[in-house]
């Protein structure tokens, strides 16, 4: 059995931060950080657009709350948003100090632009790459500590739970089939969102949700699960991210007819150069809605992957794609044909990220004694019932490094854990997974089958407008998949890089996620922020100002409710 | 830096062949390049056996000029030429990798330095060819 | 809907099982939109669960689906179906990397290369994150900025003959990054990669191949790092010689 002091599961921006944030605490903490992937493969390095905090003069701490906390539909805890406002400078210049290649103004100052829901520039951003330096930034510095081991390849399939503490993790070693038992007296989940359960998403492979039904599964509620944001501009087909910097920089968004739509809506009046929060940058629930809307009307283009509205960045020219935005034209180029400097983009609005997640307070921890989770798995709450683009790279940040500090101040106190009772539950997974994958014989049900029925009930009954018994029958199929899922077929048996179990349990654990997003979306009688009803069209303050608890049953989720904290800003009509 | 190692015993090491460069055409290229200062070496020594000549005096060396002027050699310099421009052709090419040309902001781009220098290469290959003819003329 | 097809030959290795890689036919339905990594996707998925190969992003920034197709390095998820049918596809892992399981190879000497050439921002003194960012102007990250795109995507290994024949080389990608924090503006530990970039498994092992720098995807151009190191190196080498008791 290996030991350490703290377990960071998932090695993405939010880990790594963790990760560096713990090892600066003591010199006496070893840190193990396990991740399925190698850490520069981590879906934190697709993000495009940029990162935003306060550093300018023209601009101050209580806007970029307000803004959040607006763009919010004010379910954002104002608490913890005062919180993350105040650390997210201090977090983005200390990436500066580790290498990050910020894009800067001719002065070398840091350069800061234009972002969807903010009223001014605040954006930071290395080109249109910013996660993909972020990424590598973090995890080149990681190399420096040598009390950070890393387990690369490895996947997490339990927590290990005792007494009312996490103790550590069961992981299959996916080199060998082994399962790796590590125990700790910390565990930091920072696993990502699960957009993989819905059909179209700009997320990677990998993001399906684990460390977030590995908490639910360990007794931790997941918060706000309903609230699941639609970026409204990814490609038709795969979903690729066209990142919303193309329309901090001045794109257009145009339906068939070649109209600036979006000033039907109230979001105009269209003009030529973008002005904050208003057009093409406003917050991104509202934006998906209002194509949603045109696509009622037939006013969108139809295609072979469906409906889908043209992203104008012609009149931008091509000195400034070919330096602000690069990317975008590669991205363009390369999947869909399209030279963005001579034609609109073809896009839609796809799945791109969780606001819910696993219930943790300001500094990232959990009801369950010596659990953390930061970054998109868990839900503090700082985005409410919808993140303004740029502040998920903050997030990642600011809050990762809080609960690396955190899990690191709590191990330092406490005795080292005996193993016995953990000998024998590891013994108990290690045949559970023989049980129900790795030895399983039989099986009928293809696990792609599975996946894209879930995918399909997700995006019926879960999409961007919700009705009650679209809901109803997506809960009723999502548990006959779960049913169906002790059925599949595993075709692999060999022990060495078993990508077919790790498939299995990837989808076993987005059944989980599935389910409760589902639920909590049920039960939300109302429609606020990126949750939206034709049923309950409008926002009710007085029934729901609170936040979705989901905990497992064996029946399925059951829901309760946490107040809202709300300090200095009342809720008022969300209006830009 | 990671705990978890493949087990060494179960990987396939896969082995190069000796003629893995003949897999891609680039690699050919790059064999040629390589071989070039094999004929550049040999044409060296061919031309410094030449000057030596010249200490055995005047008929020695002409003697010796003439042996070069059979096909065999003739052939062989003709070669050793072209491999010799194909080097400097690469070497050119190279040296816009190694020493990035700048005006300004702007980097000049690479086909442009090549062609400057071929463009040297000629000219200077101009005038010595029209002063060995002006000279046997 | 069209009823083509397209075959697909995949090196399968299953330690235990085969002594080494052999080739599996696949004949799928053919898209003229679909990369590489859709079709062996959609083999996992409908055909044969018991493909193994590594992606995540597909879009060309995570640096996980590099397999060789038709003999040369490429990101699967970047390699278009429509550039090859009607003709069959030759999938296979990544050359002159040790094979895991069929199209997955051990890039741990990556990983160990990429640590020794110290890839992270070195200062004498570290200025307080409360006093700001380091100035750096827009001249000066264009300096290094094209070094920054590395993906670890590891094509240029894959591509680069001296790696094949000798494992020891320490490679286009670190070098690379060396090269990158070496010209970095903010950074001040050149002296502290020397010993491993002027190692002769280092730079001077390149022999200029160049293929490394084609095959990128990312236009980093390593070829280039690793030339100007050589210079670096070189010059280094002479002002030590020349002015032993000149100031570094």
């Amino acid at each position: 059995m290996l030991t350490h002091d703290i377990i960071i599961v998932g090695g993405g921006g939010a880990g790594l931060r963790a990760a560096i944030a713990a090892a600066e605490v003591s010199q006496k903490l070893s840190i193990a950080l396990v991740s399925k992937v190698y850490p520069m493969r981590s879906h934190t390095v697709s993000a495009e657009g940029g990162t935003a905090a306060v550093l300018r003069d023209f601009d101050n701490l209580d806007l970029h709350a307000k803004d959040t906390i607006f763009g919010a539909d004010f379910l954002a805890d104002q608490d913890a948003v005062e919180l993350f406002v105040k650390e997210a400078p201090g977090e983005l210049i200390q990436l500066e100090h580790w290498g990050c290649p910020w894009s800067r103004d001719p002065d070398g100052r840091v350069s800061v632009r234009s972002f969807g829901g903010m009223s001014v520039d605040r954006t930071l951003f290395a080109a249109d790459k910013t996660g993909f330096h972020l990424l590598h930034a973090l995890f080149q510095t990681s190399l420096k500590y040598d009390r950070i081991v890393r387990y690369d390849e490895c996947f997490v399939t339990s927590l290990l739970v005792d007494g009312g503490r996490v103790r550590g993790i069961t992981a299959l070693n996916l080199y060998n089939g082994q399962l790796e038992v590590i125990v700790a007296k910390a565990v930091i989940v920072c696993t990502g969102g699960g957009g993989r359960v819905f059909p179209f998403t700009t997320n990677a492979a990998i993001k399906t949700g684990d460390g977030m039904a590995l908490a639910y599964r360990a007794g931790v509620p997941l918060k706000d699960m309903e609230f699941v944001q639609y970026h409204p501009t990814g490609l038709p087909g795969t979903g690729i991210l066209i990142t919303e910097a193309s329309r901090g920089e001045g794109g257009w968004l145009k339906n068939k007819d070649g109209y600036r739509y979006l000033q039907d809506y109230g979001l105009g009046p269209p003009t030529d150069t973008p002005v904050h929060r208003k057009m093409e940058l406003g917050p991104r629930d509202i934006l998906s809605r209002c194509h949603m809307q045109e696509y009622s009307k037939g006013r969108t283009f139809e295609g072979p992957y469906g409906h889908y509205v043209h992203l104008d960045l012609s009149h931008l020219g091509e000195e400034v794609i070919d330096k602000k935005l690069p990317f975008v034209r590669e991205l363009a180029r390369n999947y869909v044909g399209i030279d963005p400097v001579y034609e609109p983009i073809p896009v839609r609005p796809v799945v791109h990220y969780m606001m819910g997640g696993i219930h943790t307070d300001v500094t990232g921890k959990t009801p369950l004694d010596g659990l953390y989770a930061a970054g998109e798995t868990a839900c503090v709450s700082i985005n409410g019932a919808n993140r303004l683009g740029s502040n998920s790279l903050t997030e990642l940040l600011v809050f990762g490094a809080r609960a690396g500090r955190a899990a690191a101040e709590y191990a330092l106190g406490q005795p080292s854990p005996t193993s016995n009772p953990l000998e024998a539950m590891a013994k108990d997974e290690r045949q559970r997974l023989d049980r129900n994958l790795i030895r399983k014989p039989g099986g009928k049900e293809r696990i792609a089958a599975i996946r894209q029925e879930m995918q399909k009930a997700m995006e019926d009954g879960a999409g961007i407008y919700r009705k009650e018994d679209e809901m109803k029958n997506s809960c009723n199929i999502l548990r006959q998949l779960r049913e169906r899922f002790s059925n599949i077929i595993i075709e692999d048996r060999g022990d060495v890089f078993n990508t077919e179990v790790t498939s299995a349990l990837e989808l076993d654990f987005m059944l989980d996620v599935a389910e409760a997003v589902v639920h909590s979306a049920l039960n939300r009688k109302e429609s606020r922020g990126s949750h939206t009803r034709t049923d309950f069209p409008k926002r009710d303050d007085a029934q729901f100002l609170k936040h979705t608890l989901a905990h497992r049953t064996p029946q399925g989720p059951r829901i309760e409710y946490l107040p809202v904290t709300i300090t200095r800003w009342q809720p008022e009509e969300r209006k830009y | 830096m990671s705990e978890i190692r493949p087990d060494k015993s179960k990987l396939y090491h896969p082995k190069m062949t000796s003629t893995w460069w003949l897999k891609r055409p680039n690699y050919v290229l790059f064999m040629l390049r390589e071989w070039s200062s094999l004929f550049i070496a040999l044409f060296l020594v061919v031309f410094l056996i030449q000057l030596h000549q010249l200490t055995y005096g005047p008929d020695a060396y002409r003697a010796f000029a003439h042996r070069l002027s059979s096909p065999g050699w003739v052939i062989f310099h003709i070669v050793a030429l072209l491999f010799s421009l194909y080097h400097s052709v690469t070497w050119f090419y190279s040296s816009a990798i190694v020493m990035p040309l700048r005006i300004g902001e702007r980097l000049v781009p690479r086909q442009l330095v090549v062609g400057l220098n071929l463009l040297v290469l000629a000219v200077v290959s101009i005038v010595i060819l029209a002063l060995f003819i002006k000279l046997h003329g | 809907m069209s009823k083509a097809t397209i075959t697909l030959n995949v090196a399968r290795y299953r330690p235990g099982q085969e002594p080494a890689p052999k080739i599996q036919a696949y004949t799928i339905p053919y898209h003229n939109d679909w990369v590489v990594l859709d079709a062996l996707n959609y083999i996992k998925d409908q055909i044969d669960g018991t493909l193994s190969y590594r992606w995540s992003c597909r879009m060309g920034v995570c640096g996980s689906c590099g397999m060789m197709v038709n003999g040369v390095p490429k990101l699967t998820c970047a390699a278009f179906l429509r550039d090859y049918h009607p003709q069959e596809i030759q999938v296979e892992p990544l050359a002159h990397f040790p094979v895991i399981r069929d199209l997955v190879v051990d890039i741990n000497d990556f990983m160990d290369k990429l640590k020794s050439v110290k890839p992270w921002i070195i200062r004498k003194v570290e200025k307080p994150v409360s006093q700001g960012e380091y100035r750096q102007t827009p001249q000066e990250l264009e300096a290094y900025k094209q070094f920054t795109q590395c993906i670890n995507c590891m094509l240029c290994y894959a591509a680069c003959p001296v790696y094949g024949l000798e494992p020891e080389f320490l490679g286009p990608a670190a070098i690379a990054l060396g090269y990158r924090y070496n010209m970095d503006s903010r950074d001040q530990g050149q002296e502290l990669r020397k010993p491993v970039l002027g190692d002769h498994a280092g730079v001077w092992q390149c022999t200029f191949v160049g293929e490394c720098s084609e095959v990128c995807p990312k236009d980093v151009d390593p070829a280039a790092a690793i030339q100007r190191s050589k210079v670096e190196a070189a010059k280094d080498w002479f002002k030590s010689v020349l002015l032993p008791w000149g100031s570094r």
